[in-house]
């Protein structure tokens, strides 16, 4: 069985089984008594220790190995390391819990994530491939000509992957500070650590081969919790087939409990408290003062008295914590009237489309939903970090063929994120649900201890209703080991796995950011004739400067980094997919339409955003600037907007400026003349 | 080249085409997801099952029939890769 495979798979068969046999021994371990915190220590150690050993053994003074690995990649590692590459921390734990609070609408995430890679397949990759250069901004400046178009792709591409990279290292910080209790800060330099051994000596090459190691801990680790989970509810371990049973249990028990009489009673509760906020947040600031002035009162009440002096130090932190002024005291009750808010909801239904109580509402939730599978569809096709890796097969037929491998090995994560969320939901319903608070499962004691699970008993009946209960989403993912009773080292594998998807991504967007630097600003704008030598050298500066830049980001914690991720899609397709596209298939399109249209639709996805998501921006002095969104879309598809904008202003801009005359001869060589790529 | 010049026009037609089937399974779902749900199908429903499995993998046909078709052409009109 082992000669049908090539050298490359049998080792990384030997390294699966070497993984899979230290899980075991750790398993085995744990059992005879170490320590849970030793064996997160060991699984962070072991698995970055393998990713230095490759990238050690992978490093490399070639250019063309340096950014494209030499092209000898096959399509079927190229498929693992693009998947790898793709799912992000974000993939990894955020998607399971988006569609566990959002139920279908979260679907647009999984087939948007998906479709993006038909439009790859058939629209970009085996052309850049065949154009066979080292960035995205060299295709630009080959297929348009001219050095600002090369620069407005760098920035993009640095704009798009810059805030992408600090979330993945944010994630990586949050990782381990949860399981192995390192503090934030040092999380997210080990987190620096483990990116540079994977890239600073070997580039591409190093990045290519430490993802395929990644990417087989990642989805070892994804799918093992929800398989045994599966076996445990359902007696069969592949939760994929099963789920929707599970899902039909789901949805009976959702009609049986959403209108209980405590429940409505508890979102009454919350519905009045919201009431209340708002109220307080008209009468500012003379309510701030009233408030400050009761509890002092209440204060010298219980001094007089004697009450015990428990409760008033109590009440005079309470007084401390106050907000200090009339500005934080609404941001803060805005904050708490948008939760009681959400909180006073009626839950949906997990399987219901667009659900609405009038159909205005789900018609927006429809718009919503094509809206955002449209951007996210797009902005896949045009991120850089992934469009690289299809520079870096042997041949045109093999960039074809691993797309096919990326989705395939794309598609075993997300098709199981629906089943962990519906799995999780069944755990909810069933086991948290009107279940008095004192004995709800031991899981839920554990995450309400470090903040991911809230419980709020408003109603003061000691049970929990599902008003009470709201969970952060990162939780579904990390949780479901201890939903399933397994073992402390389920729990460190999926540390493991959420690490691996965040280094994996972070170390391919960092070296598109410093490609972009290096290779496009650098050498082909400051100085065309640097040795090779050299641009490696000014290359890894680089990569170390930008990685540490990245990790000083993460480090402030910023709070807006989740969004601002999704905001990466709309900005990199907006600006990349309409030159991108028209650029391979309309000859007609000239430098002017396409430097016209990449600039609009970049930033006419950037006002979009900054006006529908923000109302000033301090640090300009402007205020007040928020507006209604056209037709209901979040900003989450500000791309929508920008992508149409994109195509419209390259074609109406190419049509009035003359042809470019060495168009033809380049679309000539990327659609059908073979042997482009010299390195 | 005339050659390429019908390779290039036979791969046009095949990306449009694939292109159509794709825009069609993908917001077609958008458009009818809450009349799909009225059915069942393993379980689930048909609008969520399509959502979650079906779509994903018709993408994986469509790019795994494209790839064949093209293998195809480049034998056809002798398109050696490097």
């Amino acid at each position: 069985m082992m000669s049908g495979l090539s050298r490359l798979q049998r080792y990384y068969l030997y390294y699966t089984g070497c993984f899979l046999l230290f899980i075991a021994t750790l398993a085995v371990l744990e059992q005879q008594g170490m320590p849970p915190r030793w064996v997160g220590y060991a699984l962070l150690f072991f698995t970055i220790s393998m990713y230095a050993v490759i990238g050690v053994v992978s490093r490399t003074s070639d250019v063309s190995e340096y950014y494209v690995a030499g092209r000898r990649v096959p399509a079927f590692f190229n498929g693992m390391a693009t998947g790898a590459d793709w799912m992000s921390a974000a993939s990894f734990m955020g998607l399971a819990g988006t569609l566990y609070l959002s139920g279908f609408q979260g679907l647009a995430y999984v087939i948007g994530w998906t479709g993006g890679f038909v439009l790859v397949a058939l629209l970009l990759a085996p052309y850049l491939r065949r154009f066979g250069q080292y960035t995205i901004p060299d295709f630009f400046a080959a297929r348009y000509g001219g050095t600002p178009i090369r620069l407005v792709a760098v920035g993009a591409a640095i704009l798009a992957s810059f805030v992408y990279v600090v979330a993945q290292i944010y994630g990586v910080g949050v990782i381990t500070s949860r399981f192995v209790s390192l503090q934030f800060e040092i999380g997210v330099f080990v987190g620096l650590a483990g990116i540079l051994v994977c890239s600073f000596l070997g580039g591409m090459r190093a990045v290519t081969w430490t993802q395929v190691a990644q990417y087989l801990i990642l989805i070892v680790a994804y799918v093992t919790p929800v398989a045994i989970l599966s076996y445990n509810v359902t007696g069969n371990p592949v939760p994929q087939l099963v789920y929707g049973d599970v899902l039909q249990q789901v949805t009976r028990l959702e009609t049986r409990l959403f209108d209980m009489p405590a429940e409505l009673e508890a979102r009454r509760l919350y519905r009045e408290r919201a009431d209340l906020y708002a109220q307080k947040i008209m009468q500012l600031p003379h309510s701030l003062t009233q408030e400050r002035d009761q509890l002092s009162v209440r204060i010298n009440e219980l001094k007089a008295s004697d009450a015990q002096m428990r409760d008033i130090v109590a009440l005079e932190r309470q007084r401390r914590e106050l907000p200090l002024d009339p500005e934080q005291a609404r941001v803060r009750w805005e904050n708490a009237m948008f939760t009681a808010v959400d909180r006073s909801q009626r839950p949906i239904h997990h399987a219901e489309a667009f659900p609405g109580d009038d159909p205005e509402k789900q018609r927006i939730q429809q718009i919503n939903f094509l809206a955002l599978i449209f951007c996210l569809t797009i902005g896949t096709a045009a991120l850089p970090h992934v469009l690289i890796r299809y520079y870096t097969t042997p041949t045109v037929r093999e960039a074809r063929e691993s797309v096919l491998w990326s989705l395939i090995f794309i598609l075993a994560l997300y098709i199981t994120a629906p089943a962990y969320a519906v799995f999780a939901k069944l755990e909810v319903l069933s086991h948290l649900a009107e279940i008095p608070i004192a004995k709800l499962p031991g899981w839920v004691a554990a995450w309400t201890k470090v903040g991911l699970v809230n419980i709020e008993d408003i109603n003061g009946d000691g049970i929990l209703q599902l008003a009470e209960l709201s969970m952060n989403p990162d939780v579904i993912v990390l949780a479901t080991p201890e939903i399933a009773g397994m073992p402390y080292v389920v729990s460190g594998l999926v540390a493991a796995g959420g690490l691996a998807a965040a280094l994996s991504t972070a170390d391919g967007l960092l070296l598109t950011i410093t490609s972009a630097l290096s290779h496009d600003v650098y050498y082909r704008i400051f100085r065309p004739n640097a040795s090779t030598q050299f641009r490696l050298v000014i290359s890894k500066s680089l990569l170390l400067v930008v990685a540490v830049l990245a990790a000083t980001v993460a480090a402030q914690k910023p709070g807006t980094i989740l969004s601002m991720v999704a905001w990466a899609f709309s900005i990199a397709g907006s600006a990349f997919f309409p030159a991108l596209v028209l650029g391979i298939f309309w000859a007609r399109a000239t430098r002017a339409g396409a430097l016209a249209g990449m600039l609009t639709g970049m930033l006419l996805s950037i006002y979009y955003i900054l006006r529908v998501e923000f109302d000033s921006i301090p640090w300009l002095g402007i205020s007040g600037f928020r507006m209604e969104p056209w037709f209901h879309v979040q900003s989450t598809s500000a791309g929508l907007f920008g992508i149409v904008a994109g195509f419209a202003t390259i074609v109406v801009v190419s049509l009035i400026t003359r042809p470019d005359p060495q168009a033809v001869d380049f679309l000539k060589r990327i659609r059908y003349r073979n042997g482009g790529g010299h390195a | 080249m005339p050659e390429s010049g019908a390779h290039w026009r036979k791969t046009r037609r095949l990306t449009v085409g694939l292109l159509l089937v794709w825009l069609f399974v993908t917001f077609g779902l958008g458009c009818f997801a809450i009349e799909l749900n009225a059915f069942v199908f393993a379980g689930f429903p048909l609008g969520f099952y399509m959502g979650a499995q079906g779509v994903l993998v018709i993408y994986l046909a469509i790019i795994w029939y494209y790839n064949r078709r093209m293998r195809q052409l480049d034998a056809e009109y002798h398109l050696e890769d490097e």
